[in-house]
């Protein structure tokens, strides 16, 4: 066994173990941890394969932003997960048996001959996150404005599904707070002048 | 070999999109009507770019990204006109029920683009880019009366499992491009011709991916579990779109990947088709029987039908093809029709969705009594309409392919089916309504319904003009 692999089976024990960890722990920021744990060992796998601009993709943006502003929102809504896991256990004998068929396909295909190549179809790049942008903007610039409209729908659907008015929600109207007048807000009430006796 | 000239009708219709995205963002509540005229202008527009490119030779551009061929063509075309025709129908749904706001219409034109750039695809890249376009503005539309708990539980149920399936897709398309190294449809193809694919282990195995994720956007059994709870819970002006248009659109998916890339390995998946369209053909039928709900029996009624596009497609000869491109385009006009007989019999604030909403349809309006038997008739398949013919045309092609039992089937089924929309017609004539209330709806509505249940019939006695462009796309395609 070489170094390499060392490293590879090592990291893919600990990513395999923290996504078992995201999808059993009880507690909600643990999960969230977790995941971030299988974001950077996947991380270093990338790194492994020498596609150094896609690892560090997969930390920025997933571990350094999406993952942040997830622990954010599970903090600050106080979730209780409980009742998310309740047919865990009745569920989990049929999704084993289903998962060990469709592993037990998989080393089977694998095994076979096409993918039992050991040297690579075409040399790695010497940098490849010039590569990737020699090619994003020319040869894939069409499926890559599409990516960018699918986006675009994202937003329009994020904002159509939680921008709404709440009947009970108070808000400030400006202008009328600039036209109002004495007379809205300032009552006069006549009243008798107190006499030292009564006081 | 750039050329984006030849996608202008997409990007014409995207420059649209955004121009309206911008318009509507200035526009008060009381004039929507604008970004629904808007809409439809686009539409109609991009329509009439798509036709005007129609009838030249099959050419690619983008950098081998993109097909424009006579069959994207045609189906483009009637994407967009089934679009607009849904849009006439579904500006009533919103009206009455408070749901009047611009985003659906924009919504729905960014589905509409990802069911073109589907159309037009050749890479598998971009057919799965299309589908998430598509997908991801489906999804929203399903939860768009959001203060309504079925509707969100529906977008939730459709969102969870469908990007299961889209997932189970890219699965399938990783393993071919892991096996070939190509993406592109005529790539794929070459490699795949070179092969033995009945002994071609890890070539199956992604053929089963490819064929579960393409079944799911059919909503073919066993992938049918959505369809009924998506159906129902949905808006029904949202429903409309969904039963009728991407139909066609999982359609273009069939023949560009199915056909176009994997077609030499037309016997490993057609027996996967076989298997689905069958079940499909069963289940739909026979559960629709039991079905009270309107729109579920409708949407059990989609499942069979979906069943016969596939057995017509799997026969994998040009005749095949085309009836399953006639059946789709003829099926996605009864959808919105019949959808929009819903429609028209709800009001402000009440959703008709059971059979005893259409009780007695005849004494409240003779009219669009006729208009929905017609529309019956030929879900039915039931002659002189045109589900009749596209039935015949699936069940010719089936029959020529050598698969005698299945055909049988079919037709058993089809009588069986028959059954449950009957029903629906003679509680619409022989029954007394619960309410007599007369039922009104604008002009443009009423125009667009009665071409619609007149066309069933039309081209139910001449189908030769529309079954001529559907095989001559096929020809032209080599399909």
């Amino acid at each position: 066994m070489t170094f390499e692999q060392i490293i590879f089976y090592l990291f893919s024990a600990v990513l395999v173990t923290a996504a078992v960890g995201m999808v059993t722990v009880r507690n909600p920021v643990y999960a969230a941890l977790c995941l971030i744990l299988s974001f950077f060992t996947s991380a270093a796998l990338w790194l492994l394969l020498e596609a150094e601009f896609l690892g560090i993709v997969l930390v920025l943006v997933y571990v350094g932003a999406v993952m942040v502003l997830f622990l954010f929102v599970i903090m600050m809504l106080d979730l209780n997960l409980d009742p998310l896991k309740e047919g865990f256990a009745r569920y989990a004998p049929v999704g084993f048996l289903v998962a060990a068929v469709i592993a037990v396909e998989m080393i089977m295909v694998l095994q076979s001959g096409p993918f039992q190549t050991t040297t690579p179809a075409a040399a790695a790049p010497a940098n490849n996150t010039e590569a990737l942008g020699a090619i994003l903007y020319t040869d894939y610039v069409y499926p890559f404005e599409i990516a960018a409209v699918i986006l675009v729908v994202a937003i329009i659907a994020a904002i159509v599904l939680t921008l709404r008015r709440r009947p009970d929600a108070r808000k400030q109207d400006i202008s009328q707070q600039v036209q109002v007048r004495r007379e809205d807000r300032v009552r006069l009430v006549k009243m008798k002048a107190e006499t030292k006796e009564q006081a | 070999m750039v050329n984006i000239a030849i996608a202008t009708p997409e990007i014409f219709l995207l420059s649209t999109i955004c121009l309206i995205l911008l318009i509507d963002l200035v526009l008060k509540d009381t004039d929507r009507m604008v970004t629904y005229l808007l809409s439809q202008v686009a539409l109609l527009a991009t329509a009439l770019l798509v036709f005007s490119s129609m009838g030249s030779e099959k050419i690619t551009g983008l950098n081998d990204m993109y097909v424009r061929d006579d069959l994207g063509g045609v189906l483009k075309v009637s994407i967009l006109l089934l679009t607009a025709g849904v849009f006439v129908y579904a500006r009533k749904y919103l009206r009455d029920k408070k749901l009047w706001r611009g985003e659906f219409f924009l919504l729905a034109l960014f589905a509409v683009l990802g069911m073109m750039v589907m159309a037009s695809a050749n890479n598998l890249l971009v057919v799965y880019l299309g589908l998430e376009l598509l997908a991801l503005s489906m999804y929203a539309l399903v939860a768009f009366n959001r203060d309504d708990g079925r509707s969100t539980e529906a977008a939730m149920k459709y969102f969870v499992l469908g990007a299961v399936a889209s997932g189970l897709l890219l699965y399938g398309f990783s393993m071919l491009y892991g096996l070939s190294g190509k993406l592109d449809i005529a790539g794929v193809a070459a490699y795949i011709s070179a092969q033995n694919v009945m002994q071609n282990l890890p070539l199956l195995f992604a053929l089963v991916f490819v064929v579960a994720g393409i079944s799911f956007k059919f909503g073919a059994v066993p992938f049918h579990m959505w369809v009924p709870d998506v159906y129902q819970g949905a808006p029904t002006a949202v429903t409309l779109f969904l039963g009728s248009v991407p139909k066609v659109a999982a359609l273009a998916m069939l023949l560009r990947v199915l056909a176009e890339s994997l077609g030499v390995a037309n016997p490993a998946w057609a027996q996967m088709l076989l298997v689905f369209g069958l079940l499909s053909v069963f289940l739909g039928n026979i559960v629709a029987i039991a079905q009270f709900n309107l729109k579920r029996m409708l949407a059990y009624s989609t499942i069979a039908h979906m069943g016969f596009i596939l057995l017509g497609s799997l026969s994998g000869s040009t005749e095949g093809y085309s009836a399953a491109l006639f059946y789709t385009i003829t099926y996605a006009m009864m959808a919105a029709g019949g959808f929009a007989i819903l429609i028209l019999l709800g009001k402000e604030g009440v959703e008709a969705e059971t059979l005893d909403d259409i009780k007695g349809l005849n004494e409240r309006s003779p009219w669009y009594a006729f208009i929905m038997m017609l529309l019956l008739f030929s879900m039915a398949g039931i002659p002189p309409t045109v589900g009749f013919y596209a039935k015949l045309s699936i069940i010719q092609a089936v029959m020529q392919a050598g698969y005698l039992w299945p055909a049988i089937i079919m037709v058993v089924m089809s009588v069986i089916g028959a059954f449950y929309y009957l029903r629906a017609i003679k509680m619409m004539y022989f029954d007394k309504p619960d309410n007599a209330e007369p039922i009104t709806a604008e002009a443009d509505f009423n125009i667009l319904l009665g071409v619609n249940g007149v066309l069933m019939l039309v081209l139910g006695l001449f189908p030769g003009t529309l079954m001529g462009i559907c095989s001559a796309a096929m020809v032209a395609s080599q399909l």
